[in-house]
This record gives C-alpha cells, structure tokens and sequence, in this order.
C-alpha cells in the first residue's frame, strides 16, 4: 500500500501536481469524460484527492462539479443516459474496471447530498441503514455503539440522544443534514463526498457542519462541492475550479485564493462573474 | 310556460350581468383608486348576485308546488269507502296525476268543450298517445283540469318572482361595483361553499344508501331472528310461491360471509405478490422500452370485462383442472369443475394490474433522493427497495391492497361461473362454495313479493358486505397509521 502510493505521488508530480512528500493521493482522475447522453458534460479532467485533507471544488452553476463528484462513487451509474469514460482510482485501484463492486465501493465511498435526504425512518435506524447492510455489528450493544460514536462524530448527539426513535424527518434542516453525515459515517468509508453540503442550511448550522468536516478530514478524506468563496477558503486545504465542464485550476486552497494562476479563477473569486 | 324558460332568462340575466359588470369594473381602473379586484371577479360576483338566489328560488318553488299540488289535490278526492271503485287513495292520486299529464297533450278547443265521462273522453288521449288505466273515474275530470290551472298560475307566479329576483341581484351586483369593492374575496367564498357542497353530496348519498338498506333490515330481522341470520351455518331461503304462509326457510350468512371471505383470500394470495413483484419490477427495474410494452398490455388486462374471465373459467380453466386432477388421482377428480381455487385463481389474475398499476404509481412517487440516499450507502438496488423504498410507499400499497380486496369482495360474474351458486360450508378449496353478493342477485331476481323474507334478506345480505368493507377500511387505516413512514 505504501509502495503504490509512493508510484502515485511520483505519477503525480510528474504530471505537475505539486504534493509534498508526506502526501498520500487517495483517489485519482486522469482524463475522466462524462455524456449525458449525445451532450458533454464533463472534459478531460485530470484531478487528485490527496488523503486526510479537505479538496473544494468551485465553479459556475452548471460547470460540472456534481457530474465529477458523482464519478468518483460512481453514481453517476443510477442516471441512465450517463456515461463516464477515462480513468478514477482509488488507492490505484480502477473504480470503473468490471470486477469492481459497486456497492462495495460506496461504502468506501460515500456521500452527502445536497438537500438533506434522511429516510423516512427513526434517526437511530437512520444511522444503523449502513452498518446493518454491510453487516458491520455483530450484536445490538455493537450497533448502538456505532449509532453513538457516529452521531457524535455529526455533533449531533447531544440534541438526538433523547429522540433517537423519533422520525429523523422531524429533525430540523441543520439537524437533518448532520443526521446524513452520521448516516454517512456509520459505514466507516474512506472518501466521504459533499455536494454543498450546506446550500439549505442557515448560518449557524453550516458553522457546526464546517466544525465537523474540519474534524472529520483527521479520519477521512473529504470532497466538497460549495458556492461559498468563505466556505471553500475555511474548509479546504485543496481548490479546484470547474469552467464549463472543464477543470480550468487546482492548487493549494491559500494559493488559489491569494495568487491564482488562471484569469477565470481570479474572477469567480472575486466575483465577477459566475 | 314550462319552469326551463324562466330558467333559460335567469341565466342570460346572469351573462348579462357579468358582461356589463366586468365592463363597468374595467371602466373605473386607472382611476385615482387602486382596483380591489381584476374586473372579471366583479362580473361574477353580478353574475352571482343575479343568477344564484334566483335559481335557488327556481328549485325550492318548485318543489315546494309539487309537494302542494298533492296535497291540493287528494283533498279533492272523495272519501275512501269500502265499495270505492279503487282499491286505495294513492292509487286514485296517481290516477288523477296521469290523467292530468294527459290532458295537457289536448289543444286549447279540445279542452275548452271536454266531454262529461272517461269513456267518451279516452278516444281522443288515445289518440295523442296516453295510455290511461280503464278504471279511470269520471268524477276525477274536473278534478285534474283544475289541478292543471292551479299549477300553472304557481309556475307562473314563481317564474316572474325569480325573474324579478334576477334582475334585483343584478342590479345591485353592478350598482355594489367600486374600485375598493371586494368582489374576489365574495366570489371566492361562493366557490368555496359550491366545493363543499359538491362533497357534501358524496356524503350524504352514502348516508341515504345506508339508512335505506337499514331500514329494510330492520324490517327482516323483525321476521328472521338476527342470530339465526349471523350465526346460521344453513343456507336455504326455500322460494315459495307469493303469499304462502309456510315459507320460513333458514338464511344462515356463516357459509356466504365464508365463501366470500374464502375466495377473496384466494384472489389476493394470487394478484397481491404477482401485482407488486411486477409493480417493483416496472418501476425499478424495467428498461424504457420494456416498460412501455408491458405496462399498457397489463392495463389492457385491467379493462377485460369480468364476464369473460368468467367464461374463461368455466370454459378452460375449471374443466381442465378438473381432468388434471382425474389424471393425478388416478379415476375421480378431487377438483370440481366449479371450485374455490378456480374462481379465486382467476379473480387474482384479473386483479393483477390493478395491484400492479396502483403499486407502479406510487412507487415511482417516491423521491429519488431516497434513492440516491441509500445506494450513496453501499445498499444494492433490492435492499434498497425492501428497506426504504417499499416502506416508504407502504400507506399507498394497502390502499392499494384494500381497494383491490373490495374488488374482490364485490365480484359477482366470475363466483357465479367460476365457483357456483351452491351456498357450502366448507375448508376444501377445491370444492364449490358461494359468495353473498351472487345470493343477492339471486334473490331479488325472478318474480318475487317485495316484502317476503326472501326479497328482504338480500338488504341485511348488503350492509353486512357493507360492515365487512368498513371493518377492513379500519383496520388498514390503523396498519398504516402505525407503520407509516412519511417521506417529504
Ligand atoms: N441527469 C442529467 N441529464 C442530462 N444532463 C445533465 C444531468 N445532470 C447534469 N447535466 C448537465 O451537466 C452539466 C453539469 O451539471 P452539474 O450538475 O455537474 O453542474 P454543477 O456544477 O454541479 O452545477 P450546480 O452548481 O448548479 O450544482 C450541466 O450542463 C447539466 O445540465
Ligand atoms: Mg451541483
């Protein structure tokens, strides 16, 4: 496992990527292409996930920031007129390659949605759906402890410890969205996916959820899809920046910020168009 | 004048008044007022004004004429007396009301010299084409001549009063009109009283359709003691001929309400896992074009009448089963020709794609964010169903489910062919056994006396198909109220 990291980090900065040394690249793109059917969504983009940090990526509405991330689970599988071509590892494993199991790779996978999307069930069998699919408990007191530990990570048990057999789709916006993150914790991925994760939540609710995922990229490594400018400078340690299916710029999160290489960038950030 | 013209004026007084109130309205915007409402609100609420009060005059007059028409005319009728010519007063009532019809097909001159009797007057209404019974009395002449004109001055006199009404409501209609005004808070509260009223309707149909059939019920258990009826396990109403006295017979409901219940179960074991699997099929798994295929080919099967299903069974499938059991055993067949598994069988195959059609609709509905969500976890696409999707339309699938069963429970065609009329007790699916709305058929079919136990069984026969049906109602209603998992 070390070794073929080590391949990777050099692959990587051979292709001009500049990772240091302690880096590990967990999940790779290499010309990765998407159609919507006869239309293209998605253009060669060659993009790195660097392991236990936080990759943004911004862009205009419609650039394809979803479309990529959906690549990386592959749920761009469940859209029938999809189709991805190019390459997306993870731990230089092919995700696209036949023998892959799709399920088994969303649970290394995983993800959060951009609207909060509990199942219509109570919020400890909200958290114990993963788990109890991929048998991960042996015994109730084990699940309860993977419930726990999971909504504590979503720095949400404080206010669920008392409700857990209550409809999670009582839990407010804020509440219901971290209920999704325990939700996505509880099958202990790798990856954890975000598509803005905080587009339906109200200030002091996207403060927690940013906490949390400044916490969670310790154990996790994470990909997040945000319109918020402040959001991508807080979390991230990695920016990407989409342009109209294309992957225009990506770089260390302060760079990109401060000292852009691209026009473009320059003028999403500051806001001058998009 | 018949009352059709007046209501014909009231509502062109009603057009009338909408069109002149949305061009009064449209006249005053752009004054120094802002308009409360667009001008077509104003000219409905005139057309209101004008034409509702009016036509709620229209139907309470009338009514309320027939009702004194009668009662005007039967106090005209001589006293009842045991030689009378007719056997009773409602018969010579309805006498005179048909006579009275008659005489309006006369013209003005044949009318103004009508003959003294009935038997020279008959020639000439034959002749218009009224049939009058022969018994019809002389003294009843002038009787329904006058009923006529005194009906024709209440017409009349209502007709004017709601053409009166009309033009009153209209006037103030279009006089009210003010750019404050508030005609769309008026026109829609008058809309949203129409809407209630239109539930009200379902309603209180249900209300009268029971009370009916109570009311004869009562009138059978005051003959046939209730318990013999619900716990009664023999059925045998026995036909008598009208007016015998010794024609008790036994109406036991245990073998029909077993019968019904028996063959029902059949039919739901058969379209409720084939209806669903398929419904889950379609909607999960299917691709475009199969699904394009397969669903209207099973919605053709959903509009083949029941009869031919029926004959289907008898015909093919009850024979044929029957000779594969003669071949099983080897000599005598344990399956009858007409049995409870065929009529259940084939009542299930026809109640497929209305399990299936349902279950479709409302599993399509459910978001696909729910989806999303737990593929997103690693679950297959079947763990996916069974544990969030089918829970999450479960309240629609028992409403589909119970729906299905009262089908079930009401099909009549397919029992008669498929299982017999033969009202057996009994646990053997292979043997004929019946159901209690073909006893309903069957007993008010034929000539019979309205009032013999034979005739009234067939009511306490249908509010009890009628609890059955409400019980279930209950019962899913409390399933889904339990186990509901509500989605947004
Ligand atoms: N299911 C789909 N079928 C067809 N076209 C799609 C589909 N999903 C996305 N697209 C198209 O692909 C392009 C990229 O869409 P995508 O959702 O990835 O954008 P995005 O960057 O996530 O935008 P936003 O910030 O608004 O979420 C858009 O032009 C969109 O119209
Ligand atoms: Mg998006």
């Amino acid at each position: 496992m070390n070794i073929m990291s080590q391949e990777k980090l050099e692959e990587a900065v051979s292709g001009g990527m500049t990772a240091k040394p302690n880096e590990v690249i967990k999940m790779q793109g290499r010309k990765v292409g998407v159609f919507y059917g006869d239309k293209q969504a998605l253009f060669d983009v060659d993009l790195d996930v660097r392991q236990n940090q936080v990759t943004a990526l911004i862009g205009p509405s419609g650039c394809g920031k979803s479309t990529f991330l959906r690549c990386l689970n592959r749920m761009n599988d469940t859209i029938d007129s999809a189709r991805v071509t190019g390459k997306i590892t993870l731990d230089g494993e092919d995700v696209y390659d036949p023998k892959i199991d799709v399920v088994e790779l969303r649970a290394r996978v995983g993800m959060v949605f951009q609207k909060p999307n509990p199942f219509p069930k109570s919020i400890y069998e909200n958290v114990a759906y993963g788990p109890k699919i991929h048998g991960l408990a042996k015994n109730k007191a084990e699940l309860d402890q993977i419930v726990e530990s999971s909504l504590k990570k979503a720095a949400l048990w404080n206010e669920a410890k008392d409700r857990l057999n209550e409809p999670g789709t009582g839990l407010s916006g804020g509440q219901q969205q971290r209920l999704c993150i325990a939700r996505a914790i509880a099958v202990s991925p790798e990856v954890i996916l975000m598509d803005e994760p905080c587009s339906a939540l109200d200030p002091i609710a996207t403060a927690k959820v940013e906490e949390l995922i400044d916490e969670l990229k310790q154990n996790y490594t994470i990909v997040i899809v945000t319109h918020s400018m402040q959001q991508a400078a807080r979390v991230s340690q990695r920016t990407a920046m989409f342009h109209l299916g294309y992957l225009v710029e990506e770089g260390a999160t302060d760079k990109m910020f401060t000292n852009p290489d691209d026009k473009r960038t320059q003028d999403y950030i500051t806001g001058r168009f998009g | 004048m018949p009352m059709i013209y007046f209501l014909a004026i009231v509502l062109a007084i009603g057009v009338a008044a909408y069109i002149i109130g949305r061009g009064r309205a449209a006249a005053q915007t752009g004054g120094a007022q802002k308009q409360h409402s667009r001008p077509h609100y104003h000219g409905w609420w005139a057309f209101m004004l004008a034409a509702l009060p009016a036509l709620l005059l229209i139907i309470v007059w009338s009514v309320g004429s027939s009702l004194y028409m009668e009662r005007h005319v039967e106090a005209q009728l001589p006293e009842q007396t045991a030689d009378s010519p007719i056997a009773s007063r409602s018969l010579a009532l309805g006498m005179v009301k048909s006579l009275a019809n008659a005489l309006r097909r006369l013209d003005a001159q044949a009318l103004d010299n009508l003959p003294a009797t009935f038997a020279e007057l008959q020639p000439a209404l034959a002749a218009k084409g009224a049939a009058l019974a022969p018994d019809t009395q002389d003294y009843m002449i002038p009787i329904a001549t006058e009923a006529n004109s005194t009906s024709d001055t209440l017409r009349l006199t209502g007709g004017v009063l709601a053409l009166a009404l009309a033009l009153g409501g209209a006037a103030l209609g279009i006089r009210s009109i003010q750019p404050r005004a508030r005609a769309r808070n008026n026109v829609e509260r008058v809309v949203l009283w129409g809407l209630l009223g239109s539930s009200m309707i379902a309603i209180l149909t249900t209300v009268g359709i029971v009370l009916s059939m109570l009311f004869e019920t009562f009138h059978f258990f005051s003959v046939v003691p209730p318990a013999g009826f619900f716990f009664g396990t023999v059925w045998d109403p026995r036909f008598a001929a009208a007016g015998a006295t010794d024609s008790a017979g036994q109406f036991g409901l245990i073998p029909l309400l077993a019968g019904t219940l028996y063959i029902a179960l059949v039919a739901l074991l058969v379209a409720v896992p084939v209806g669903l699997m398929s419904a889950v099929y379609m909607a999960e798994y299917a691709s475009r074009s199969v699904r394009s295929v397969v669903k209207p080919a099973l919605e053709l099967l959903a509009g083949i009448p029941t009869i031919v299903y029926g004959i289907f069974a008898l015909v093919t499938l009850g024979p044929f089963l029957r000779d594969l059991s003669a071949a099983l055993a080897g000599g005598s067949p344990f399956i009858q020709a007409q049995s409870i598994f065929t009529a259940g069988f084939v009542m299930g195959i026809m109640l497929i794609p209305v399990v299936s059609s349902l279950s479709d609709d409302i599993i399509t509905a459910v978001p696909r964010a729910m989806r999303d969500g737990s593929l997103g976890l690693g679950a297959t696409r079947s763990e996916t169903i069974k544990r969030v999707i089918l829970p999450a339309a479960l309240p629609g699938i028992v409403g589909a489910i119970l729906l299905t069963a009262s089908r079930a429970i009401g099909e009549t065609m397919i029992v008669v062919l498929a299982a017999g009329v033969a009202a057996n007790l009994t646990l053997n699916p292979f043997e004929a056994m019946t159901t209690i709305t073909v006893k309903i058929v069957n007993q008010l079919t034929g000539d019979l006396e309205f009032n013999s136990p034979q005739t009234l069984v067939a009511f306490a026969l249908g509010i009890t198909l009628f609890a059955v049906t409400l019980v279930m109602n209950i019962v899913a209603l409390y399933i889904v109220r339990k186990y509901r998992e509500q989605y947004e």
